[in-house]
């Protein structure tokens, strides 16, 4: 995959579809690509998060340790971006992403995103409006939550 | 040593400054002869006075022209006479000069050697190293001319002065009449010149000890933005020194001023006082001439002598200035160091101090009155705080300090009365920061086993001459004979009968103290000769098929892309496929291969420069998209950019240039610019698109012209991959994987590094690994090693030698936790019946020893058992409590 085509599934990242397209190609020409065979975890819950990733390719389980063993809570997929709360903020991995099929991801480390959301501010008001998405998006299923019984 | 020079002198060189006097002595009558000669041609052979031709020399007849010859020919033969006896003399003198400025070295380093430790507080290493190299040069020069100088010299004036007083004495008198004022007063000027140039070697000595100590405390000089004030001080001190070698300058020449002025008199003196007595038929012309010619060789002795004076003033003062330096209090008996006893029983008993103190210079007590009686073979802890004497109490039971006063006994015997050969063997120390020397892992490790030459090294019959002959010198100059290229390791102190189980016993004590993973890491980086190790390059050639393999795997596959020369590697660069070799030394800097002329030839031949330039153009104006919005410096430059901040704009100009005018317009310079661009990327890992299929063909077709058509001057200068042949340039690590670690792999480097430990295990190599990783220089001070590296290694060196008593000065202090428990816990297997004493850095560590001495202020204030020690109320309990 050339950076031309890694530039074109960054685009269809929602986080980063309304960045422009030279900065996604320094994104995309900055961060390592990384293949994960099937069954190799990407991070483990727990650990301290060190980089983010975006699934160019493949599919991967999101598991939760729990007293009764893992738990398996979602699926990810192609131009999803995972691993991105523990970069923002110094908490460890919440989850465990464990690769199901052979997995092609764009790692982006801790300081390389930072690098760029202070190089190009554009960047951090689009990863708000997107962080700023889902909490509406959580506080909403949580209001659901609440609603249903 | 000698209080003065001349004492010294006489002490070591009597003889030859004996034969040195007798020679010149036997010099004068030819020099007398030399200058009686011309008088005699001139005014018998050539003016005919006196003489009645024919006349005889025993009782052959000559006549005048035959007379005229035989005069000249005899004074040619003393010309070569005298300039012989200059020369054997001179040579004779160096060589008297060289050999005692070895031995004056040889002593001084001795002494270095014997230097009390605290000593070294005192005296910086620089001002050492000055003073023993270059301060001490002139003092060569000066021995070999203390006698036979002022005797030669003295006596070639006299011999002239003489001929001068026999011709006639009124001009004679008249030509030295001004010597006496000469000889008051050049000395005195020349003093002056002396004691600036003291005062210089002063300046020079503090001046190398400031870049001593700027190379020492760099880091403190960055880390506090304190550059301008070194650049500041150091121009002080140049500026100093300019002074100080301006006014010697000056000086000099005033002194050479006045000097040949005086000299000139004489001169002055002949010619007048000579032509009136001529005139008057008083003084033959040649008896003029004669002492014309005489009085102009008396100025180089006459100066000589002079000189001399100085040199030998300046040679007392700088040899006692030295001897000063060099003759510390508490300088330890060379016997002690050198002596080397019948034998060697092991320490065992009591280790026993009574009252032991130290007082250090400035009269603060370090330890006062420390009292303990421990068994050799227990494991003793020493705790305390700061300043509580602990660390000189260990140091003071390995023999590197002494005690201002008070008693140590070692297993019996007082230890002040022990050698070195004793306390060096029998015990170890390690303190807090192990030094390495500049050499292998190994021989730092074997250090403590090499106390003198045990077998003699082998030699054929012209080396062993040379060798003889070393040997024959080293005792003219007093130096050590002992050779430094026999056999010196002690097997039997390391317990292994031979090689083979010394290495295994080196294995067994790296695993001990948690380093052998690191030895192991550095022999996978290390290399071998091939040449020299044909099985062993075998082994690992087949180590390299057996990895490749286990890359049939595919799962492992991914992880690893081969070196094929038929296939574009996609994991390499475009520099690194087409020479698909290993580059040695700077023949083809992978960084400026567009520079390399063959490289540009072959492109040329193949056709391939367009596309390359057309290439360089592509990955330019990317590097420009994408890097031009960053500031200059912006750290992805550095990381991710094939072009420099600095170089972006010009490359944006060329850029410009090529879209206005063409690519055919660029200069050369601009085409190299281009053309270095493609030979850094790699497909795989940078993703630009723009190293398609075909041009991935013509790049390993140029790969194999490259290696068919390589010149004579530039074979030596690559080692082409070839999957047969072990490759010498290139570390193990890479002779195994031959090929590149796959871009992009999860955890691929730790997963082909588990693939290639286990091959290597199995195949039995792991040992040969290591003993490469043993071969590791470990640079200036062990430099190439980290300080937790260091710091085990001096303690593996310590197991090593295996004394009876292991002394430790919060050795593991600077280690990890876990390097810190598991050589606590090797020691205390290792030296299961052996004595161990260490200053623990963690009180709670005592608890796995025998005994617990407790000190504080330089005393031992509870002694005992962990256990009975560790209660309410006791010193240790609360250093446990505040850990």
């Amino acid at each position: 995959m050339s950076l031309n085509e890694e530039v074109e599934a960054l685009r269809s990242v929602p986080l980063f579809a309304k960045i422009e397209p030279s900065k996604l190609k320094l994104l995309a020409f900055t961060s390592e690509r990384l293949t994960f065979p099937a069954g190799q975890e990407l991070f483990h819950q727990g650990d301290p998060g060190d980089a983010a990733y975006i699934i160019l390719d493949g599919q991967a389980d999101v598991v939760v340790d729990t007293p009764h063993g893992e738990l398996s809570v979602a699926k990810v997929g192609m131009n999803d971006f995972v691993g991105e709360i523990a970069i923002l903020i110094d908490v460890p991995r919440t989850a465990t992403i464990r690769a199901e099929t052979e997995l092609t991801t764009l790692a982006i480390t801790k300081d390389l995103f930072f690098r760029l959301i202070s190089e190009f501010p554009d960047m951090s008001v689009e990863i708000m409006r997107e962080l700023a998405h889902r909490l509406e998006a959580t506080t909403a299923q949580l209001r659901e939550a609440n609603s249903a019984p | 040593m000698e209080k003065s020079i001349y004492r010294y002198i006489i002490r070591y060189s009597m003889r030859r400054q004996v034969v040195l006097t007798i020679m010149a002595t036997a010099s004068f009558p030819f020099l007398y002869a030399f200058y009686e000669l011309p008088k005699l041609i001139v005014n018998s052979a050539i003016q005919g006075k006196d003489t009645t031709f024919p006349t005889s020399v025993s009782q052959i007849q000559f006549d005048q022209v035959e007379y005229l010859w035989l005069l000249c020919g005899i004074f040619l033969g003393l010309v070569i006479i005298n300039q012989a006896f200059k020369y054997v003399i001179n040579v004779y003198a160096g060589i008297t000069g060289e050999r005692m400025l070895r031995r004056l070295r040889f002593d001084l380093y001795g002494r270095v050697l014997r230097f009390p430790l605290p000593q070294f507080r005192k005296t910086s290493s620089s001002e050492i190293v000055t003073m023993v190299t270059a301060e001490v040069e002139p003092l060569g020069g000066f021995i070999g001319d203390a006698f036979k100088l002022p005797i030669f010299q003295g006596g070639y004036l006299i011999v002239i002065l003489a001929f001068l007083f026999v011709q006639n004495w009124y001009m004679a008198l008249a030509a030295v009449a001004l010597y006496p004022l000469q000889g008051y007063l050049i000395p005195k000027l020349q003093r002056r010149v002396n004691l600036l140039g003291k005062e210089r070697v002063r300046l020079v000595r503090q001046l190398s000890d400031r870049i001593g100590e700027t190379v020492a405390g760099v880091q403190e000089i960055h880390a506090h933005n304190t550059a301008r004030r070194e650049r500041a001080d150091f121009s002080h001190r140049l500026g100093a020194i300019y002074e100080v070698r301006l006014q010697i300058y000056i000086w000099k020449f005033i002194v050479k001023f006045l000097n040949n002025t005086i000299n000139q008199l004489g001169p002055f003196s002949f010619y007048a006082i000579g032509g009136y007595l001529a005139i008057k038929g008083e003084l033959e012309i040649g008896t003029l001439m004669a002492a014309i010619a005489a009085h102009k060789d008396l100025a180089a002795p006459w100066k000589e002598l002079l000189n001399f004076y100085q040199r030998q003033a300046d040679a007392k003062i700088k040899y006692e200035q030295v001897m000063e330096q060099f003759q510390p209090v508490g300088l330890a008996e060379e016997s002690r160091q050198l002596d080397e006893p019948d034998a060697i029983a092991p320490l065992s008993g009591e280790i026993a101090a009574s009252n032991l103190s130290l007082i250090d210079d400035t009269g603060a007590a370090l330890v006062e009155g420390a009292s303990f009686m421990v068994d050799a073979a227990e494991h003793v802890a020493i705790i305390g705080g700061g300043g509580s004497g602990k660390d000189e109490t260990t140091q003071m039971l390995a023999r590197l300090l002494s005690p201002t006063a008070g008693t140590l006994r070692l297993g019996g015997q007082a230890a002040d009365t022990l050698p070195e050969a004793v306390t060096g063997r029998r015990l170890a120390y390690v303190g807090s920061s192990a030094y390495m020397f500049s050499t292998t892992v190994r021989d730092n490790l074997l250090y403590g086993v090499k106390h003198l030459p045990l077998r003699d090294a082998e030699y054929d019959d012209e080396t062993r001459q040379a060798t003889e002959k070393w040997r024959v010198e080293a005792i003219a100059a007093g130096n050590s004979t002992d050779d430094i290229n026999a056999d010196w390791i002690d097997y039997d102190a390391a317990d292994a009968p031979d090689d083979h189980a010394l290495l295994l016993r080196i294995f067994e004590t790296l695993k001990m103290v948690t380093l052998d993973g690191d030895i192991y890491q550095l022999g996978l980086r290390g290399s071998i000769d091939p040449a020299t190790q044909p099985g062993l390059a075998e082994q690992f050639l087949k180590a390299r098929a057996e990895f490749h393999t286990r890359l049939t795997d595919p799962e492992i596959a991914a992880l690893v892309e081969g070196f094929d020369p038929e296939k574009y590697n996609d994991n390499a660069t475009l520099g690194e496929n087409l020479l698909f070799g290993t580059p040695i030394g700077s023949g083809f800097d992978m960084e400026r291969l567009a520079e390399n002329t063959y490289v540009i030839d072959l492109l040329e031949r193949e056709g391939l420069i367009d596309v390359l330039l057309d290439t360089g153009q592509q990955i330019a104006s990317t590097m420009t998209e994408l890097f031009a919005d960053l500031p200059p410096g912006h750290p992805f430059f550095e990381q991710f950019s094939f072009i420099s901040a600095e170089d972006l704009p010009e490359y944006q100009a060329i850029l410009t240039r090529i879209n206005r005018d063409g690519i055919a317009t660029l200069r050369p310079e601009e085409r190299t610019m281009l053309l270095s661009l493609p030979f850094k990327v790699s497909p795989a890992r940078h993703r630009l698109g723009v190293i398609d299929d075909d041009l991935q063909q013509r790049i390993l077709k140029a790969r194999k012209a490259f290696a068919a058509n390589l010149p004579e001057e530039f074979r030596g200068m690559v080692e082409l991959f070839d999957v047969n042949g072990y490759n010498a340039a290139a570390s193990l690590q890479d002779n195994i994987l031959f090929g590149k670690l796959a871009y992009g792999q999860a955890r691929g480097g730790e997963r082909v590094g588990e693939i290639i430990a286990q091959v290597i295990d199995d195949l039995g190599l792991r040992a040969a690994v290591m003993e490469v990783g043993l071969s590791f220089h470990v640079g200036n001070g062990g430099g190439r090693l980290s300080s937790a590296q260091r710091q085990k290694l001096g303690i593996a060196r310590a197991i090593l030698k295996r004394p009876d008593v292991l002394i430790l000065n919060e050795a593991t202090g600077s280690l990890d936790g876990a390097a810190q428990t598991a050589i606590l816990a090797g020691l205390k297997q290792e030296f299961d019946g052996r004595g161990l004493i260490w200053a623990v850095h963690r009180p709670s560590m005592a608890s796995d020893f025998d005994r617990a001495l407790v000190m504080k202020s330089g005393r031992v204030i509870e002694q005992g058992t962990f256990e009975e020690l560790n209660r309410e109320g006791t010193a240790l309990h609360d250093l446990v409590q505040a850990e």
